[in-house]
């Protein structure tokens, strides 16, 4: 085909509007979102003394470090979905989480403990942690994916791998209201690992399905 | 440079906007460019540049599909070239080499004259037998016969906004097989 006729062709269905990548990622983790509170629900469910433990300043900074993480991460993914786009100047969002959590450790160090260091971070919760965060984080990174192959990643493996990293932040979101394990130690060893492997699952996904 | 990349952006923002006439004004404009650098990056890889063809083709589609990610208030030209880059790093891929583009291999090209397209094009339309009966005659009636919607429609017995959307398909699953290559 000549390529003059190719650009005719393009011209005649111009009209077509694709919806910017932003919108259909905010429908697709809206939709996934129900899938995981369902399996958080029906697995896990909240602790039961969630409302006690809300005036615990601890608990409430695992939601700070987990949103903090989920949202960094959509706006570092959305931008990378741009062809011309790259990590420089955007990368260093994704240490605000990780500031975050040493400022914990740091908060915690502070305090009068009865506990020992190593009990802290080890907890109760280790094994829970690392295997259902990243089972509450598959169906919102199936959804981040879907919506991403409408963008055009210049690296589609970090494309995806940064769709991990905010499936584990909204993941680990949901996870975090049923460990009772509050020490900033912990979330900063085990939070991590379990991240770690979603973030694997979405590069080698995003290196097949997002390519454009 | 400057006015050839100002005057792409001004033609991107009309496209945008829905002046379809302002968007083939620009992707002819930009095709002799893509061509010289894409013969440029086939002779580097010590690859026949008569191939060219398919390259600037599969940029062009991935160009339409992908508009969207251009940013308004951004440059176009960047944004090309990104694109640009990405596809003739595939192509050469799928040649069985292993290359490194620069981005200056773009951004410095002066357009060839027209008369150097050589060999034409024929991954497109060998990928066209491929799709859903549908999107095949629409292509076939609208890309290769250069029927207009209106006589496709008529001649096909669909609705106009059939024959829009089946194009439209058509032509995303055309960059889908050409990228499956």
């Amino acid at each position: 085909m000549e390529t003059e006729r190719l650009i005719r062709t393009l011209a005649l269905d111009a009209g077509h509007r694709q919806r910017p990548v932003g919108a259909v990622l905010a429908v697709a983790l809206l939709l996934a979102m129900p899938v995981s509170v369902a399996l958080f629900m029906s697995i896990l469910g909240m602790r039961p003394d969630v409302r006690t433990a809300m005036h615990n300043p601890f608990f409430d900074l695992k939601f700070v470090v987990t949103m903090a993480l989920a949202i960094t991460a959509i706006v570092v993914s959305l931008h990378l979905a741009r062809p011309e786009a790259s990590l420089r100047g955007w990368g260093w969002l994704l240490l605000i989480p990780v500031a975050l959590i040493a400022l914990g450790i740091g908060a915690e160090m502070m305090m009068p403990h009865q506990r020992p260091w190593l009990t802290r971070l080890i907890g109760n919760n280790a094994r829970a942690c690392v295997s259902a965060i990243p089972l509450f984080s598959l169906p919102l990174l199936a959804g981040a994916l879907w919506a991403l192959r409408r963008g055009a990643p210049a690296r589609p493996a970090l494309a995806g791998a940064i769709a991990g990293l905010l499936s584990a932040g909204l993941g680990a979101t949901l996870y975090a209201s049923h460990c009772t394990d509050d020490s900033p130690l912990f979330v900063a060893t085990w939070y991590p690992l379990a991240t770690a492997m979603v973030v694997a699952v979405g590069a080698i996904a995003g290196r097949k399905l997002l390519r454009y | 440079m400057r006015d050839r990349d100002d005057e792409w952006t001004g033609l991107m923002r009309s496209a945008i906007a829905g002046d379809a006439a302002a968007y083939g004004r620009l992707l002819e404009a930009v095709t002799p460019v893509l061509r010289a650098a894409a013969r440029r990056g086939l002779a580097r890889a010590g690859q026949p540049v008569d191939q060219s063809e398919d390259i600037v083709q599969d940029i062009l589609l991935a160009v339409h599909l992908k508009r969207h990610t251009w940013d308004a208030e951004a440059p176009f030209a960047p944004w090309l070239f990104a694109i640009a880059r990405n596809k003739l790093i595939d192509a050469l891929r799928r040649r069985g080499r292993r290359v490194f583009v620069n981005i200056d291999d773009f951004s410095d090209v002066i357009a060839g004259p027209p008369a150097e397209e050589t060999v034409p094009a024929n991954e497109v339309t060998s990928h066209l037998n491929g799709l859903p009966p549908r999107q095949r005659d629409v292509l076939q009636s609208i890309a290769v016969n250069s029927e207009s919607i209106k006589d496709t429609a008529k001649k096909l017995a669909m609705s106009e906004g059939a024959v829009r959307v089946a194009l439209h398909r058509g032509l995303a699953s055309l960059a889908a097989r050409l990228r499956k290559e």
